[in-house]
């Protein structure tokens, strides 16, 4: 963010500019590394389908197996092979994510745009809603809307969907207003553009590229969220193979010396949310015009 | 500054209200019936429709939500939270020994995980760049992607089944009389959930303070600091610390949502019997009077979190206490 010359206060070397070839190569790294992620998600998920029956496979001669390159995550106690249920649960988690965290990001728009279009009394109301569901542990809202609707798949993916617009709205709350009240909407209704022409061409494009980014980075938190709830004993049923079920039964088998079940799935579920991130934050990095030159 | 303090109680108590009537309102829409929950699966069955429509009317099946809920309100205004059906033992007991046990793990976490974010953030900030950076940087990007139940499971499988250095679980050694129970057992219990808790919670105030240093550091009085011929950590400690500390204990303050939402997870994987535990053991088992009182206080909790965090932020600047702009 700072020009180089400011890292070291007291040996100042001047730097202007920092040259051209290198500047785009640099976008192009972040470019790649953020396309490179998104693919691996996408394979994982898609394996995760195509591995979704060998999941479930119980094998009695290999129970309990130490990982080896015959299974390289180990076998549990029913001999399943925990590599396939890894990437299936992982896949299962990933997907119950996005949906969730799609949804709640179009609720955060939704409200975003009432509270800053919509009037003082409206943001007044959205802005007192969005201090209510902060102050509520999250965890425990999540608890008590999956309670309420009787657990299962679509209680975890309900409740991750209404509970994770709070930050979100905020953001795109503060951009709508800075673009409403910025010189160019201004201009724009002076020189006779309608209400919507002013959404469409101008509001849009500016909230567009927050919108998306604050989008993809929603999903980390719904994956690791759903994988808390329903580690919790709250979401997916035990017979689908979710990452949050494979580490709540693994607890049973700790005691027992069995590390590999719980080890293997956790490291598996951190490089995702992980991906997610770098998805999410090279994304920003190309479409903000403040670091997209960097 | 007194009219700031009023506004923000009332603030309090009105959000108070509305998440009382939201979980209310949750748990009295749930699919769980009250009554099956309770009597069990076996004497459900074998019981007459008689005494099933006795039962429905004790437990307010027939009586309106709002109606109940108004009960409900002023019999917890009255300090009485009802009958915990899991715990068999009034709410307010559950929730008074739970509470303890939770929140004296919390405040371990939360002093462990400020101080030690706090410490880590001011040495990268200041030596920007440099290995320390780097390591810290990696540190919270990969701990703010690690669920904290998982890091709890790892820490039980190394530190209690592999090395034995910990019990496995629990608050107190098992088969124990709570009277012949030592403070040092207690404490040696609480060891790994509360380091559980304090090491996923230094990512955030770490990187925040990170930022916040590299501004101070890159700010004119820092600059005339070491212009004087104070070294840089002589700068640090006597002009950036106290530029630091507040933000830093503001947003620790703020944080308690999650330390709560952590200690759920975490109660869970050491067995540890907290508030965490009995919410889930309640919400799992269909025990609605202490789901719901549990809910309500650790909003009161979080509340009361931010409220000190605003208050914090009022005295910090008075621009904010004056509402001359908002944060």
């Amino acid at each position: 963010m700072m020009p180089a010359s400011r890292q070291t206060p007291f040996l100042s070397i001047p730097v202007l500019h920092v040259p051209l070839k290198r500047r785009v190569a640099n976008r192009k790294l972040t470019v790649a590394t953020g396309i490179a992620a998104a693919v691996a998600l996408v394979i994982v998920v898609v394996a995760g389908q195509l591995l979704a029956d060998r999941a479930v496979v119980a094998d009695f001669a290999a129970k309990g197996l130490v990982p080896a390159p015959d299974h390289v995550f180990g076998t549990d106690w029913m001999g399943r092979d925990m590599f396939a249920r890894t990437i299936a649960g992982l896949s299962t988690s990933v997907l119950v994510g996005l949906l969730a965290a799609t949804v709640s990001a179009f609720i955060a728009l939704a409200l975003a745009s009432v509270a800053a279009l919509g009037g003082k009394r409206a943001d007044a109301v959205v802005t007192w809603l969005i201090d209510l569901f902060m102050g509520i542990p999250h965890i425990v809202m999540l608890i008590l809307i999956s309670y309420a609707l009787g657990k299962g798949f679509w209680g975890v993916t309900i409740a991750v969907a209404v509970t994770h617009w709070p930050s979100l709205t905020r953001v795109l709350r503060a951009e709508i207003l800075q673009c409403r009240e910025s010189q160019f909407v201004a201009n724009a209704r002076k020189l006779g553009q309608s209400r919507l022409q002013v959404a469409l061409t101008h509001m849009v494009p500016y909230v567009l590229p927050q919108f998306i980014v604050g989008l993809v980075l929603l999903f980390p938190h719904a994956i690791m969220h759903e994988a808390a709830i329903t580690f919790l004993g709250f979401g997916l049923p035990p017979d689908i193979p979710a990452i949050g079920i494979i580490l709540s039964e693994s607890m049973s088998y700790l005691s027992a010396g069995m590390w590999w079940l719980a080890l293997f799935p956790g490291l598996a579920l951190i490089a995702t949310v992980m991906l997610f991130d770098v998805v999410g934050s090279n994304l920003r990095r190309v479409v903000d015009p403040h670091s997209s030159q960097e | 500054m007194g009219k700031f303090v009023v506004k923000h109680i009332v603030r309090l108590t009105l959000l108070l209200l509305a998440v009382s009537a939201i979980a209310f309102g949750l748990i009295a829409a749930s699919p769980v019936d009250p009554v099956q929950a309770n009597v069990g699966q076996a004497a459900w069955v074998s019981m007459s429709e008689a005494k099933r429509a006795q039962l429905a009317e004790y437990w307010g099946v027939n009586t309106p939500i709002w109606e109940r809920y108004v009960n409900w309100l002023g019999a917890v205004l009255h300090g009485d939270l009802g009958t915990s059906l899991r715990y068999n033992a009034p709410v307010a007991d559950v929730i008074a020994w739970r509470a303890g046990n939770t929140l004296a793990l919390m405040a371990v976490a939360w002093v462990v995980s400020g101080v030690l974010g706090f410490a880590l953030g001011v040495v990268a900030g200041v030596k920007r760049g440099g290995v320390v950076d780097k390591v810290v940087k990696a540190y919270c990007f990969v701990l703010a992607s690690t669920p904290a139940f998982w890091l709890g499971l790892l820490f039980l499988m190394v530190f209690a089944v592999g090395l034995g250095w910990f019990p496995i679980g629990f608050s107190v050694p098992i088969g124990k009389a709570a009277a012949d129970v030592t403070f040092a057992e207690v404490a040696h219990h609480m060891v790994l959930p509360a380091i559980t808790l304090s090491v996923v919670g230094v990512a955030q105030i770490a990187l925040h303070t990170r930022e916040k240093t590299i501004d101070v550091m890159e700010s004119d009085y820092m600059r005339f600091a070491r212009a004087r011929g104070l070294t840089t950590w002589q700068a640090v400690r006597r002009h950036g610390l106290r530029n630091l500390a507040l933000p830093a204990i503001t947003l620790q303050f703020a944080s308690i949502s999650e330390i709560f939402g952590g200690s759920v997870l975490v109660e869970q994987v050491f067995s540890y019997p907290g508030l965490g535990q009995a919410a889930v053991t309640a919400a799992l088992g269909g025990d609605a009077a202490l789901l719901c009182a549990i809910a309500v206080f650790s909003a009161a909790l979080v509340f009361g979190g931010n409220l000190i965090a605003n208050i914090l932020y009022g005295v910090i600047d008075p621009r904010i206490r004056k509402g001359e702009v908002s944060r």
